[in-house]
């Protein structure tokens, strides 16, 4: 480090220099401090993902392929038995991961999509429009997004796509005020400022300037959205007006087979059955839940001491 | 347990009273401290020695890095979290303190060995009076009785020269200012009579003015109950005034140490030298020019809330004006004024012959470019997400159009123009010291090609030997390419260092304008004067005459 190690000099000064890193290099490091609970956690999403991306491999039968023995108990034949026309249960929850998961993906996407944006146009705007979009947000945030959800879609029908945007649009209001809140503290920023002085246009701040430095809440902010928006699909779904049959998805398939409950008493795995799918959603929500708590612990600069 | 505890606290309170002036109470051999970062133990502390005798004081001065707080702290037999103490002997008073438990060393900290934090601000706790705090320590360990205790503190309140010392215990940490907080703070690490005690540079985050009050207090206090005590500063007139003795930390090792006046008057080391020439900087005046910019019959205001009245200024090509004022004064509402940032509600700005448009928006990209600006807080002002070479290479794309390896040349040029290198190229924000922060700030304005440079209070927070190197740089780049600086502050020695031009600010509008030796001719203005007499020198003596002429005028 010293180059005149005699007298006083710039370069002499002492500074925290990290090492370059690769990005495989650090995601290792990362990886070596994780906590039990984060490693269930990203080991289960990996397994959920690869089962989503894979199901057609992984299934033993079609998603919508019934068969003459409508309630079958759980067999080598049927692994979870059947449902009430006779389709496999296992298949149904392998070819429900696509379907639920994917679909929640897409819902988050699309709310971070809107909310981000806006969020950060009314952040750096601070006029108006901020007035403007923060007050209609108000208003959608009054109205309990469930039953809102529930009023559209029997409105406009129960489509994929309408489900999709409904949810996201819905979910969007609180993406928007989180990243609002963050990228008020980040626009009073001198460097923003700097930029602003240099002439740099609004697109240009909002990229490059803010996005960088707000990314790690609104990560976090993801992986928490995602467990309710697949939640609220799920609900949705176990309501009838989610996704609609013969597409295989858990909420509703809890709702479908829901009276097998109270065989419990006489056949114990028949019982189990309508909990399966209740059994998916709940590991994945706790899996992602998970992975965002040491996300956060990592990213707050908290020391584990 | 208990039994053990108590029988220890006797001891420790009977030792108290035992110490003679002059006995070793602290000796430190061949300390060797490790701190834990980027995957890797880190060197912080390298073999140091230190004795402390029972009422002597200890400089400890260095620049930030050089591990005075981290040896400061393992005084008292304390690590920060994420540092370990690998080797050596910390000998207080006959027990090795590096070799005791937590719990065992906790029994010292805050009886025998008390502690004066920064901030002063950032240490109380907002929930409780501060008498409760004053005292919480002495009365835990039993040194003294609630009702003693809190009489205690009121005299310690008084020697500090605090105001109201009977009630001002009773208030809440917020209910004082700083200087006051961070007074009461050196009384409760005086409230258990310790052996020692160690400041962390309690005045650095305050204003002159207070720092004058706030080292004779400490110092009086200290002498009066015989006290040692460890100073640690980057400010070399401070420790001057302080201490006994003076060690010179860099990179964790100890670069030289003899009493204070020895010190002062012959520096053996070539480091140690080139500390105190830095103090000596003075520019000289240059003749007045023709105007590059002028600022005519200017208002402006926040919303409704008018804070600049009527302020003409004139800023001649090639030289330094410095704007001085108090915090509130419209120093930088001026600045943002000329930026565009704030658009005037009266008055005119003119740049180089012609006028500017008031508004950001409105200005081309070449008058952007031809003025460009450089912060106070260096942190703030650089992306923390960008790599160096993104912060200096963004102005050199958008104004100049540079690219590739034009751009990189370019870049390359630039850094060595600040005093540093292409290793600096792929570093972000954080890994960089304060100082170098700072010159990357001034490369960045630098990379516009600008004719005039605003500087807001740009050395205020940094170290002292640090600020002069930063003020050493902007002389010099003025000097190479021509540049004219209005520079912001509201430290008058920054003001001799680099301007020729001074105009003194108060609420909003310009006292006193003209040639840095006209302005700081005497008569000036009340406030300038208490300004001008507060400003630490590098004499052993100049607390003591200064007190002695204070109370003179008082009296």
């Amino acid at each position: 480090m010293t180059q005149d190690p005699e007298t006083y000099s710039a370069l002499g000064e002492v500074g925290a220099f990290q090492e370059r890193r690769t990005l495989w290099s650090r995601l290792k490091l990362d990886l070596k401090k994780s906590p039990m609970t984060a490693r269930f956690g990203m080991a289960v999403i990996l397994i959920y993902a690869v089962v989503a991306i894979f199901a057609p491999l992984f299934a033993p039968y079609g998603e919508a392929e019934v068969f003459p023995i409508p309630y079958a108990p759980w067999s080598s034949e049927f692994i979870f038995g059947t449902d009430q026309i006779g389709r496999d249960i296992f298949s149904r929850m392998i070819f429900g991961a696509r379907n639920t998961v994917g679909i929640a993906v897409a819902t988050t996407l699309l709310a971070f999509l809107i909310g981000g944006s806006l969020g950060l146009a009314a952040a750096i705007s601070r006029s108006w429009l901020d007035q403007f979009l923060s007050r209609s947000v108000d208003v959608l945030m009054a109205i309990p997004s469930l039953i809102f959800a529930l009023v559209l879609l029997s409105i406009f029908g129960s489509t994929v796509l309408n489900l999709i945007i409904i949810i996201a649009v819905l979910d969007s209001t609180r993406v928007f005020r989180l990243t609002r809140a963050v990228a008020i503290n980040v626009v009073v920023m001198d460097y923003v400022e700097a930029a602003r002085l240099r002439g740099e246009g609004i697109g240009w701040i909002m990229r490059r300037e803010i996005l960088p430095n707000i990314m790690p809440p609104l990560v976090a902010e993801f992986g928490l959205r995602f467990c309710f928006v697949f939640l609220s699909i799920a609900a949705l779904s176990f309501l009838g007006v989610g996704i609609q049959p013969p597409t295989a998805d858990w909420g509703s398939m809890v709702r479908e087979n829901a009276s097998l409950i109270q065989f419990a008493q006489y056949d114990l795995k028949a019982g189990l059955t309508p909990l399966l799918p209740a059994a998916a959603i709940a590991l994945l929500t706790v899996a992602v839940n998970f992975v965002v708590d040491w996300f956060l612990h990592k990213t707050s600069g908290i020391r584990d001491e | 347990m208990l039994w053990i505890g108590s029988c220890t606290k006797q001891v420790v309170f009977a030792m108290n009273k035992s110490g003679q002036k002059g006995d070793v109470l602290l000796d430190i051999k061949g300390l060797r401290i490790q701190g834990f970062s980027d995957e890797k133990w880190h060197d912080i502390v390298n073999g140091v020695d230190l004795v402390l005798r029972r009422g002597e004081i200890m400089g400890l001065i260095g620049e930030s890095g050089a591990g005075k707080s981290t040896l400061g702290l393992a005084a008292m037999g304390y690590t920060q979290p994420g540092c370990r103490i690998t080797a050596g002997e910390i000998i207080f008073d006959g027990v090795d303190l590096a070799k005791l438990s937590d719990a065992e060393r906790r029994k010292f900290w805050g009886n025998r060995m008390t502690y004066v934090a920064q901030s002063a601000a950032a240490s109380f706790n907002p929930a409780h009076r501060l008498i409760v705090q004053t005292t919480a320590s002495t009365i835990r360990s039993g040194l003294k009785d609630r009702s003693e205790a809190y009489r205690d503190a009121c005299i310690l309140y008084d020697a500090l020269n605090l105001p109201d010392p009977e009630h001002i215990g009773d208030r809440y940490p917020h209910q004082v200012s700083g200087g006051q907080l961070q007074r009461v703070m050196t009384a409760m690490a005086m409230s258990p009579r310790p052996d020692m005690i160690v400041f962390d540079e309690p005045t650095t985050a305050l204003d002159v003015t207070t720092q004058v009050e706030v080292l004779s207090s400490m110092r009086k206090i200290v002498e009066e109950f015989n006290t040692a005590a460890i100073y640690i500063t980057h400010d070399l007139a401070v420790v001057a005034q302080m201490s006994d003795f003076i060690k010179v930390l860099r990179y964790g090792y100890e670069v030289e140490e003899a009493p204070t006046r020895q010190m002062l008057s012959d520096p053996k080391e070539s480091y140690t030298k080139s500390l105190w020439s830095v103090r000596a900087l003075e520019k000289k005046e240059q003749e007045i020019g023709q105007s590059i910019l002028s600022i005519k019959g200017i208002d402006a205001a926040y919303g409704t809330s008018k804070v600049l009245f009527d302020v003409d200024i004139e800023v001649p090509k090639g030289s330094t004006v410095a704007v001085v004022g108090e915090s509130g004064s419209g120093k930088s509402t001026t600045a943002r004024v000329i930026t565009g940032l704030l658009p005037q509600s009266a008055g005119s700005v003119h740049f180089d012959g012609a006028e500017l448009p008031p508004a950001l928006a409105d200005r081309s990209k070449d008058q952007k470019r031809r003025i460009q600006m450089i912060y106070q807080m260096a942190d703030t002002a650089m992306n923390p997400r960008q790599t160096v070479r993104d912060i200096i290479g963004r102005p050199l794309e958008f104004y100049l159009g540079l690219r590739g390896k034009a751009k990189n040349d370019r870049i390359t040029e630039l850094l060595e123009m600040i005093e540093l290198d292409g290793r600096f190229l792929e570093r972000l924000p954080s890994e960089l010291s304060g100082g170098q922060k700072q010159r990357i700030c001034i490369a960045r304005a630098l990379a516009a090609n600008p004719d005039f440079v605003i500087c807001d209070e740009v050395t205020s927070a940094l170290d002292q030997i640090v600020q002069e190197g930063i003020l050493k740089l902007l002389l010099r780049l003025q000097k190479e390419l021509g540049l004219t600086y209005l520079f912001i502050t509201h430290d008058i020695s920054t003001v001799k260092a680099i301007s020729d031009q001074v105009v003194v600010m108060n609420e909003g509008r310009v006292v006193e304008q003209g040639r840095k030796t006209e302005v700081f001719q005497p008569p000036h203005p009340e406030y300038t004067e208490l300004l001008l007499s507060s400003v630490p020198e590098m004499d052993p003596d100049w607390l003591t005459n200064l007190n002695a002429k204070r109370a003179d005028l008082q009296s």
